[in-house]
């Protein structure tokens, strides 16, 4: 089961640390991790996406509540959550016969070109995970160079905080 | 606000926070601490080992039940405390563990004696602190004892680089601190106590676990009194053992891999188990898919997490053990009158134990552990403390030592550490001078940490070490003898000292017992002593601790005979 998993915690040295060394040391594995800062300076927010068993995230949930520096923890509802990733795909490019063809590929995926390079191109994607992985495929006969994902970021709809 | 060094500054917490004893061992990067330590009225304990200093604050702790401190310089001082730091953390004892480091300035050079302690400390203490400044000490000082010592305990480290050690600075010290992450859980839910009632009165079988849970949170007589009230009988895991008088009607004695066999046979019998600050380990409740498929559990524990990590339960309650026990026991009394122990369950119960006594077979030899022990338990008064050190020795004190009073018993149970007994009752002393201490000991775990005896003649703190000798690592030796045909390697130790002379040459008294009389002569002069006693007393190497729940199988599959 993917869930995500948002965390407020306090925004000093050392956290993210503790954070990930929960994560390791009681052999749960992270899928992707994202932080930065919050609308508090004091405090950060840690997203974390897992793939895995309900009673795991359940666990997973507890032991981050644990930890003293984690102010808050929610497993977040995905029908109830907005929820986004960043993709920087830098693409090899031989005619540009490819590059029309990539140029078009981004603008249906309503990414943006962000560098073009003779011989490479690089775009810039926005979306679920799913849209990155969807673009990720059609392109990558191309000949992907590099690939740089941030990780998801995600916060619940409507007003009610948290 | 008053001009002050980083030093000093903790030296005051320290004292406000009501400390009165150190553990511990100078070094370069925390002289500037010894330097005030020598203007306070705290008690040094001077260690040979810091690790013995953390199994002397662990003990401490476990029985003052509020954190024992201890010192160590960087490096390898810190590195040194490491396992002692792990075992308070397993065990849940309170513990603040206070380290010099290298000047901020040389952090990450790779200085002289530098070790990022802070890093190898954060998955086994509760928490960590590194203060950058002098001012910070007060408040993340004051933090750490709260932190150790409230909801579930656990070890605190509180690493201070030396510059910040000398750091002169116009110092606050706060009265009230907040920790916003961190807020336990004392009063349970009276919703989820209310399940836990209706499960406990509609059931035909009920069984109480109780763990270590009872000790730290001090709950023996409202453990006592629901048992009585309900007619329940009481099984402990290893770590709850002495929770609850092991000579009591209802007593079964602790479950799991050397459990008693009454208790093992039964909690599977069980079809309301009662679990109470207990965490379901491997250690006590064998395979845990196995383990209560058949019966409805109860889980009553401080930690949330604790609930649902090994063992899915019925009805959860989230509260302090003593806390929770009381709303119980009081929605019970208010809903019937006590029961009388004319149960089936109670008959079958004494029906069950009374087979397993008469026919218990003990070796024909004079000298066996369990008649060392039972020897023990005559002679000794029953407000006596008792620890042990791990293997074969810890295993026959879980079956043949009966804990007759509450709260008068610990050992390493989580994290098993051989050389943790002797130091910690050297502690233990330290915290209860007013009783005997009995470090239950093997030879080969003694040996570990057997130069605390320095520090017990040194600061007159006397304590009895029963050492039940057979010369070899006597546990690994049983687990070659079942799963390794016999193959022995690295179990030997008959190159090992000569344990009288040892003690003698600390300026401690030994004392070899080869047979019953010998022994209760020793244990009468050790008990008169006013200094530590070693008895050295000779066990065969080849026997064994049965019952034996072999790993990955369940309690009800435990060997009771080779």
């Amino acid at each position: 089961m993917w869930n995500i998993i948002s965390a407020l915690v306090e925004n000093k040295p050392g956290v993210l640390f503790r954070v990930s060394n929960m994560f390791r040391s009681r052999n749960f594995n992270i899928e992707s991790l994202s932080v930065g800062p919050t609308e508090q300076s004091d405090l950060s927010r840690i997203t974390v996406t897992i793939d895995t068993e309900e009673h795991v995230i359940e666990q997973i949930v507890k032991q981050l509540r644990k930890l003293i520096d984690i102010v808050d923890v929610t497993q977040l509802t995905i029908d109830n959550t907005v929820y986004r990733e960043l993709a920087l795909l830098k693409l090899k490019v031989d005619d540009s016969d490819s590059r029309m063809e990539i140029i078009n590929l981004t603008n249906i995926f309503r990414g943006k070109v962000v560098d073009n390079s003779k011989g490479s191109i690089m775009i810039e994607l926005t979306g679920k995970p799913d849209k990155i992985d969807a673009f990720w495929s059609l392109v990558e006969h191309y000949g992907v160079i590099q690939l740089a994902r941030t990780g998801v970021s995600a916060l619940p709809r409507g007003a009610i905080y948290e | 606000m008053v001009e002050l060094s980083g030093s000093k500054a903790l030296m005051h917490t320290l004292e406000k926070e009501g400390v009165d004893i150190v553990f511990g061992m100078p070094g370069g990067a925390n002289l500037p601490m010894y330097d005030e330590l020598i203007q306070t009225n705290i008690r040094h304990i001077l260690v040979r080992h810091e690790q013995s200093a953390a199994h002397m604050a662990d003990g401490y702790g476990r029985i003052k039940r509020k954190p024992g401190v201890c010192f160590a310089t960087s490096g390898p001082g810190a590195t040194n405390l490491v396992t002692g730091i792990c075992n308070a953390h397993m065990d849940s004892s309170p513990m603040v563990a206070i380290t010099g480091q290298v000047p901020t300035s040389m952090i990450g050079k790779d200085a002289f004696q530098e070790c990022d302690i802070m890093g190898m400390c954060t998955s086994i203490t509760k928490y960590c602190f590194q203060p950058r400044s002098a001012v910070e000490i007060p408040e993340m000082v004051k933090k750490g004892f709260y932190i150790a010592q409230s909801g579930r305990p656990g070890p605190v480290l509180i690493d201070i680089p030396k510059d910040v050690q000398q750091e002169i600075a116009e110092i606050k010290f706060p009265e009230i601190i907040k920790v916003r992450g961190y807020s336990p859980h004392i009063d349970p839910n009276i919703e989820q106590v209310g399940k836990a009632v209706e499960l406990l009165l509609n059931a035909e079988r009920p069984m109480i676990m109780a763990g270590g849970g009872v000790h730290i949170s001090g709950a023996f007589h409202e453990l006592q009194a629901l048992a009585e009230f309900l007619m329940i009988p009481v099984v402990t895991t290893f770590k709850g053992k002495g929770a609850f008088p092991e000579n009591h009607p209802l007593a079964l004695g602790p479950i799991g891999m050397h459990g008693h066999v009454e208790a093992n046979k039964l909690i599977v019998d069980a079809d309301v188990l009662l679990a109470i600050g207990a965490r379901f380990s491997d250690r006590s409740v064998g395979k845990f898919d196995e383990f209560g498929q058949r019966m409805k559990i109860i889980h009553i524990d401080v930690d949330p997490a604790e609930i649902g990590k090994n063992k899915s339960v019925d009805a959860p309650v989230v509260g302090d053990v003593k806390a929770s026990l009381r709303v119980l026991l009081k929605m019970i009394t208010k809903r019937i009158a006590k029961k009388e122990d004319k149960s089936t369950w109670i008959k079958h119960i004494n029906e069950v134990r009374d087979d397993v006594y008469s026919n218990f077979k003990d070796h024909p030899r004079e000298m066996t552990a369990r008649k060392s022990l039972k020897k023990l338990r005559e002679l000794l008064p029953p407000e006596s403390i008792v620890t042990t050190e791990v293997g074969q020795c810890q295993m026959w004190t879980s079956l043949f030592f009966d804990i007759l009073q509450p709260g008068t018993f610990f050992s390493s149970t989580g994290l098993g550490t051989m050389g943790f007994g002797f130091p910690a009752s050297i502690g233990a002393k330290a915290a209860k001078p007013e009783v005997h201490v009995v470090d239950i000991a093997g030879d080969g775990s003694f040996n570990m940490t057997e130069n605390s005896l320095a520090v017990s003649v040194n600061d007159n703190l006397p304590v009895i070490v029963f050492l039940m000798n057979n010369y070899s690592l006597g546990m690994v030796a049983q687990w070659q003898r079942f799963f390794y045909d016999r193959r022995y390697i690295g179990v030997d130790l008959k190159g090992g000292p000569d344990f009288v002379k040892i003690a003698e040459a600390y300026g401690a008294q030994g004392i070899r017992a080869q047979s019953i009389d010998e022994l209760d002569k020793a244990i009468k002069v050790g008990l008169k002593s006013d200094i530590a006693t070693v008895i050295d007393i000779l066990i065969d190497p080849e026997e064994d601790v049965f019952p034996f729940v072999v790993p990955g199988t369940g309690l009800k599959d435990m060997i009771t005979a080779a």
